[in-house]
């Protein structure tokens, strides 16, 4: 079956066709002027950044030779035809490695009990008042917005060189992460409970403790994992600072160019790093369910 | 109206225990769970030093260098310091830029309906993976030693760990698009190519723009830590000052952060919307 195409009237036609041309020239015109403003902004951030292109393809063979070295043992072997000798210090590492989880898990716990304890204070629906809401809010952000290895650098100096500093900052930095996400999770609980409890003449505690918590406990824990996984990370590096943990020894390593033990450090970290993103996934899928594991 | 009959609640109990009395395991796992946390939490605080007169000299220490931060004072280096911060955007905007346009045809590689063969696709994914695994900071570190101290080094730290996040993005970002479109280029005659530049692009783009503008806002804060390893911007100065003790410069300067990266928020936050509309990812 055909069905007949109806053409409209060359005039008519002239006109719309000139309608859509503009329209799409006028789109064009400002998909360019954007392009061109952000080609602009590029090159004045070259400047800033004090991009040199003539170092980088003088160099650029380091990059590829660094791989190289730090895959070559002192002997001139390849590293993975002597694992012994290539993870040499692995008993050292080992307990540094452990030394690293262990800073992410206390930090993360702490961390995620400060924000439990704030969160509360915090979300719109639930906070007692608005000058409350406001200064935790503000506090939040605060202990989100400055990096952990800043804070950790301060506490370096207060608290001494070794772990603890860098257990407070992770703490920190994921009291400020957690607690935002903690209350955007109770801003979007179901306030019917709430009403309910506090009908009954309830206390605000109370109202917290037996309507709310039930509902948003499963997703603090997911997120709380989901921060454990990403101060793995952070943790690894703390070290840099003499916070503690294995970025102490790869520090070492790498500023003293004992090749081999870097990409033996490197590649603790990064197995590590996979283990815990896959175990922690796990987790979460098993405990929650497929929705909340992201 | 006539009576329900009542249920003998004995022989339901016989006959459904799970539902009157809910197993030991269940009623055990949670405060078994506590207490493990509890365990290795304990643990954890022995092994790694921690003492109550090392924290509260620690926070004694502590109040007094907060004393010491007010009033946040940059002394006479505040053009330094705003030409340190105009490196910090730099590294942010062009490490992040650089990173996207690398990543984009590698991202095609790594999804799936794009390259239908596990062959490539694995190794790929796992490459990327490897990539991300290793933080920006050690990125820097090893970048300084190929093209010495300096601002370019933080760049290309930053590029090569977000190749890594930005490749996993938008190859899921590729993965979520419709197929019918490139269905459609392909009905019409079009190659290889025309689907995904006729078909692809233009769903994914979008969330992709969107992406890219989210991570120039975070790497704004990556930027800003990078340069305590020696990689330029604003962490140089803010590290040093941290080590001659020189905390009303150090307050002043992470004031200066606060408010650059809340200003970078803000800005990225509005072309965002403007370009994916009301929704925002991430």
């Amino acid at each position: 079956m055909a069905t007949a195409v109806s053409i409209l009237p060359a005039q008519q036609l002239a006109t719309l066709e000139d309608a859509y041309r503009k329209a799409v020239a006028r789109k064009r015109l400002r998909g360019a002027l954007a392009i061109a403003v952000f080609c602009v902004v590029l090159v004045l951030a070259a400047f800033g950044a004090e991009v040199n292109l003539r170092t980088l393809f003088t160099y650029f063979g380091n990059f590829v030779s660094y791989f190289d070295r730090i895959l070559t043992l002192d002997s001139g072997a390849r590293v993975w035809t002597d694992p012994a000798e290539w993870f040499w210090g692995w008993h050292k590492w080992l307990k540094m490695l452990g030394e690293t989880l262990l800073i992410s898990y206390v930090g993360t716990l702490t961390g995620a009990v400060f924000a439990f304890a704030l969160n509360f204070f915090a979300a719109q629906n639930t906070s007692p008042g608005p000058w409350v809401r406001f200064i935790i809010r503000r506090l939040l952000e605060f202990a989100r917005t400055v990096p952990g290895i800043v804070f950790a650098l301060i506490f370096v100096i207060a608290f001494g060189l070794g772990p603890m500093a860098g257990v407070l900052a992770i703490a920190i930095h994921t009291t400020g992460a957690l607690g935002k996400l903690f209350a955007e999770i109770v801003e979007n609980a179901d306030m019917k409970p709430v009403e309910g409890i506090r009908s009954t003449g309830a206390s605000w505690l109370s109202c917290m403790r037996f309507a709310i918590l039930p509902q948003v406990s499963a997703g603090y824990a997911s997120y709380a994992l989901l921060r454990f996984e990403i101060n793995v990370r952070e943790a690894s590096v703390m070290g840099f600072v003499g916070a503690g943990g294995i970025g102490q020894e790869l520090v070492v390593a790498i500023r003293k160019f004992y090749y081999s033990d870097v990409s033996a450090i490197l590649v603790t970290i990064i197995v590590t790093v996979f283990i815990m993103d896959i175990s922690t996934g796990w987790l979460r899928g098993r405990l929650f369910g497929k929705e909340t594991s992201r | 109206m006539s009576q329900m009959p009542r249920p003998d609640i004995a022989e339901l109990r016989g006959k459904y225990p799970g539902v009157f009395e809910r197993p030991a395991s269940a009623r055990l796992a949670l405060p078994a769970m506590v207490a493990a946390a509890l365990a290795i939490f304990v643990y954890g605080l022995v092994d790694l030093d921690f003492s109550p007169t090392k924290l509260i000299t620690g926070m004694s220490q502590l109040g007094w260098i907060t004393m010491m931060m007010i009033p946040p004072n940059p002394g006479s280096s505040f053009p330094l310091y705003m030409q340190a911060l105009g490196e910090t955007l730099s590294i942010a905007l062009l490490g992040t830029t650089l990173a996207a346009l690398f990543a984009l045809p590698v991202s095609l590689l790594a999804a799936r309906n794009i390259i239908p063969s596990n062959l490539i696709r694995f190794p790929v994914r796992r490459f990327l993976d490897s990539i991300r695994g290793v933080d920006t900071l050690i990125w820097a570190l090893v970048w300084i030693n190929v093209v010495g101290l300096g601002p370019f080094a933080g760049v290309l730290a930053i590029m090569v760990s977000d190749f890594g996040a930005f490749g996993k993005l938008f190859s899921e970002a590729i993965e979520a698009a419709d197929r019918k479109q490139v269905e459609g280029i392909r009905a019409s005659g079009g190659n290889a190519l025309h689907e995904i530049r006729f078909g692809l692009l233009p769903q994914v783009l979008p969330v992709i723009a969107g992406q890219v503008l989210y991570f120039i806002e975070s790497n704004t804060r990556s930027a800003t830590i990078i340069g305590i390893v020696g990689a330029g911007g604003i962490g140089l100065q803010l590290a040093e000052q941290i080590r001659v003790l020189e905390w009303q410069k150090v307050s002043f300067l992470i004031l200066m952060i606060l408010i650059a990266v809340a200003a970078i928020d803000f800005i990225s936050s509005k072309l965002r919307f403007a370009i994916i509309g009301q929704r925002a990812v991430v």
